[in-house]
């Protein structure tokens, strides 16, 4: 087991080193440093200066050498731009002589974003905290109710209630979110149109509309009108896969001889499903859950751009809408983490919750 | 003139696609009629499921062929006092021989909603089958070989394939699909005073458009090699009309002319190409490491047959249930990523009227003006969802053999 998670370990250290400079090298192509120093310096800069610009700050170092100072296992030079003298490190009103000479990711330092002025690592922090709250609510309404609907359906495999959860999760799988997020404000969030001008006649409702087309309030409050839309139309598109995850494994399982024998033995279905099948159908659910974080995250930049909820989704669109290298990359380390740790845990997770599997 | 109400909208909507009702009809007919007879495709018909998919898909096949005659008007044309107009409108100061209403309203620049649905559902329909089957080209031609050989070669594929994989999608198509990146890259002068900039999208492209040549050589090689005469001119012909498009899509220097791709139709097809084949990879590894076991791959080898045979001619044919079901689910997928590029601005123009940039598009006054992002969102959801259910009715109809 231990050399099992250390190999899986290694191996996704690899993956991140890799996909960091595949991001690395796509953000700093010469197009976009030129972008960068025309937005950074001046609009009318002629190419020349551009190019000075770009010397000045080390852009057009070898982009090995520029990775390894980002990464912070090379030391960052210092450059003399007139009477300035510049580094990775250095900051608006920190003196030269207090920052270390590596200031890479290692040490913690990410950069400082171009579009927010600020720590990489503080926008990062703060956006992800906002992400992590919308994620939360997602997994409460999508986990169980992917599962109840995964269970019902494979209970008895072919009956009708098969059938018509199959094919409602079918139905969430062709709806992606900017789908169903436009089809919840224009029945719900619309004061013209769908349900909330009805209800609004009936008396039954006292604003103009149910919920709230827009989710920016939600940073500072999260309430049931502004967070119910965006959490649907994330929970929508991930509940269909699960469930039928959970229905092909629970419909494998009541084939299996033991719940046979305990059926012959006369044990009542409700016991069956309940003590006997459950356990066994959601050891497979559990690895799909697991995977299916990273395929949320799709979704949450989707989302929080339709709903403009700004977290972490949100802020990956400005920093590449706004050619933010510094932020783009911490913003991406932080997304194939998330990737790289779902999986690791999956596959954990896995081992242990079968005790069939013997890892070699 | 009065607007139209919810039922004469309907009626004026159902007659502008008799051509699609009377196309699926003969298809349904034909298909019913000869279903004992067509195998898998027959058994279709067997499966609510599968045909009430089927029927989705060929409404909106038959709506891309015949979208010249079932446009009203046309995708890009505006019309003065139609902006952001309800469904029904009566176009205002129509000439005689116009269609006098838009159906499904007007968007936020006075163009018809109907109209532009119909328009994207060629666009659609064009890319995303394409961009699936050349994902499967290659998907195929790399993970026959890593599942049957195994070894180092395996190692390597699978780490690349895992790799990209772990590439969250939405960042990847925000650095792969941007008007910096196809700029990036040196000139070189190529053949007939073409130029060709050695951009990321332009060297994938180069690459993975090489895979479709790739395996029909080797599908025809392997196969007919005891055939000199019939090799030959299957070979000959597939190196001259795949050298052909190939410098034509790939290079967009085609000597005669005809093909060519807009560079930002190339840059959009070589990422979701690029995003999908390591999945279909995956699949066909797996499939081949499953079905190499059995015995009538043994029985080839005993014969003496080469590795690419078997491959190509045993294992391949054995594994198409599975690969189909997936083709169908993958088309849906890939129609979901298309309109998550639209969504975001990335690649199509912004006038384009493909279903996802429609979607962006009207979103931003979804609220007071629904109609402009509803119609493509339903027209994308329909779609995605027949051929979901066909994935599943092929499924269930599979598993009965």
């Amino acid at each position: 087991m231990g050399r099992f998670i250390l190999r899986r370990t290694g191996v996704m250290i690899l993956t991140a080193l890799c996909l960091t400079f595949i991001v690395f090298f796509m953000t700093n192509l010469h197009p976009n440093l030129e972008k960068l120093a025309k937005t950074e310096g001046n609009m009318r800069m002629t190419d020349e200066q551009v190019e000075s610009w770009l010397v000045n700050r080390g852009y057009t170092q070898n982009v090995f050498v520029k990775y390894g100072q980002w990464l912070g296992v090379m030391p960052s030079p210092r450059f003399e731009v007139g009477e300035d003298v510049y580094t990775r490190c250095s900051r608006p009103g920190v003196a030269l002589e207090d920052t270390g000479r590596f200031c890479g990711v290692l040490q913690g330092n990410f950069g400082f974003s171009t579009v927010f002025k600020g720590e990489v690592s503080d926008i990062i922090a703060k956006r992800l905290s906002l992400t992590g709250w919308l994620m939360l609510f997602v997994l409460i309404v999508m986990v169980p109710m992917a599962l109840i609907i995964g269970i019902l359906a494979g209970m008895r495999e072919g009956s009708r209630t098969d059938r018509s959860l199959s094919t409602f999760a079918i139905a969430t799988t062709a709806t992606p979110e900017y789908v169903s997020g436009v089809i919840f404000v224009v029945l719900f969030a619309s004061s013209r149109t769908g349900l909330s001008p009805i209800l609004y006649e009936w008396g039954w409702i006292e604003k103009k509309t149910m919920f709230k087309g827009l989710a920016s309030t939600a940073a500072n409050d999260i309430t049931f009108a502004n967070f119910t839309l965006p959490v649907m139309a994330l929970a929508l598109y991930g509940v269909g896969y699960i469930a039928r995850m959970t229905r092909a494994s629970m419909a494998e399982v009541m084939t299996a001889q033991y719940i046979r024998t305990a059926r012959l033995k006369g044990v009542s279905f409700r016991n069956i499903v309940m003590k006997h099948a459950l356990r066994n159908a959601l050891i497979a659910p559990f690895t799909v859950i697991m995977l299916q974080i990273p395929w949320l995250l799709t979704g949450v930049v989707i989302v929080e751009t339709l709903f403009n909820y700004k977290g972490f989704g949100w802020t990956l669109v400005q920093a590449a809408g706004n050619n933010d290298i510094e932020l783009l990359l911490g913003v991406s380390v932080v997304a194939v983490l998330v990737v790289l740790v779902t999986q690791l845990i999956s596959d954990i997770g896995y081992v242990f919750l079968n005790p069939r599997i013997r890892v070699s | 003139m009065e607007p139209l109400t919810s039922l004469q909208i309907a009626g004026y909507v159902f007659l502008q696609f008799i051509p699609v009702w009377v196309g699926m009809l003969v298809i349904f007919a034909l298909s019913i009629m000869t279903k004992n007879r067509t195998g898998l495709y027959g058994k279709l018909f067997d499966s609510p499921i599968g045909m009430v998919g089927f029927a989705l898909v060929l409404f909106w096949v038959l709506t891309a062929i015949f979208a010249d005659a079932i446009m009203t008007h046309a995708a890009l044309e505006t019309a003065s006092g139609m902006k952001n107009k309800l469904p029904g409108t009566p176009l205002r100061g129509a000439a005689e021989d116009d269609f006098q209403w838009y159906l499904f309203g007007g968007d936020n620049l006075a163009r018809d909603v109907f109209s532009r649905m119909v328009a994207g559902s060629r666009i659609v329909l064009i890319i995303a089958p394409a961009a699936t089957l050349f994902a499967f080209m290659v998907g195929i031609t790399l993970g026959l070989p890593a599942g049957y050989f195994g070894g180092r070669a395996d190692t390597i594929l699978s780490f690349l394939a895992n790799l990209v994989l772990a590439f969250p999608v939405i960042l990847l198509f925000y650095l792969l699909v941007t008007p910096e990146i196809r700029a990036a890259g040196a000139e070189i002068r190529i053949w007939g005073g073409n130029t060709w900039v050695t951009s990321i999208p332009n060297i994938l492209a180069a690459i993975l458009f090489l895979f479709p040549i790739l395996f029909l050589l080797i599908l025809f090689q392997s196969r007919f090699f005891t055939q000199p005469m019939l090799r030959n001119i299957l070979v000959a012909g597939t190196l001259l009309v795949g050298a052909w498009m190939y410098s034509g899509l790939a290079f967009n220097a085609d000597p005669l002319g005809l093909l060519g791709m807009d560079p930002n139709l190339l840059n959009i097809f070589v990422s979701v190409v690029f995003v999908n084949s390591p999945t279909v990879f995956r699949i066909v590894r797996g499939l081949a490491l499953d079905i190499q076991t059995r015995d009538y791959v043994a029985a080839a080898q005993t014969r003496g047959e080469g590795p690419w045979y078997i491959m190509l001619w045993e294992i391949l044919p054995n594994a198409r249930g599975p690969l189909i079901v997936d083709f169908c689910l993958r088309i849906g997928y890939t129609t979901i990523l298309l309109g998550t590029l639209g969504f975001f601005g990335l690649g199509l123009s912004p006038e384009s009227p493909d279903w996802g940039s429609t979607i962006n598009e009207g979103r931003k006054l979804l609220t007071l003006y629904p109609h402009p992002a509803l119609i493509p969102a339903l027209a994308l959801m329909s779609m995605v969802l027949g051929l979901n259910l066909l994935a599943d009715g092929l499924r269930e109809q599979s598993l009965k053999d």
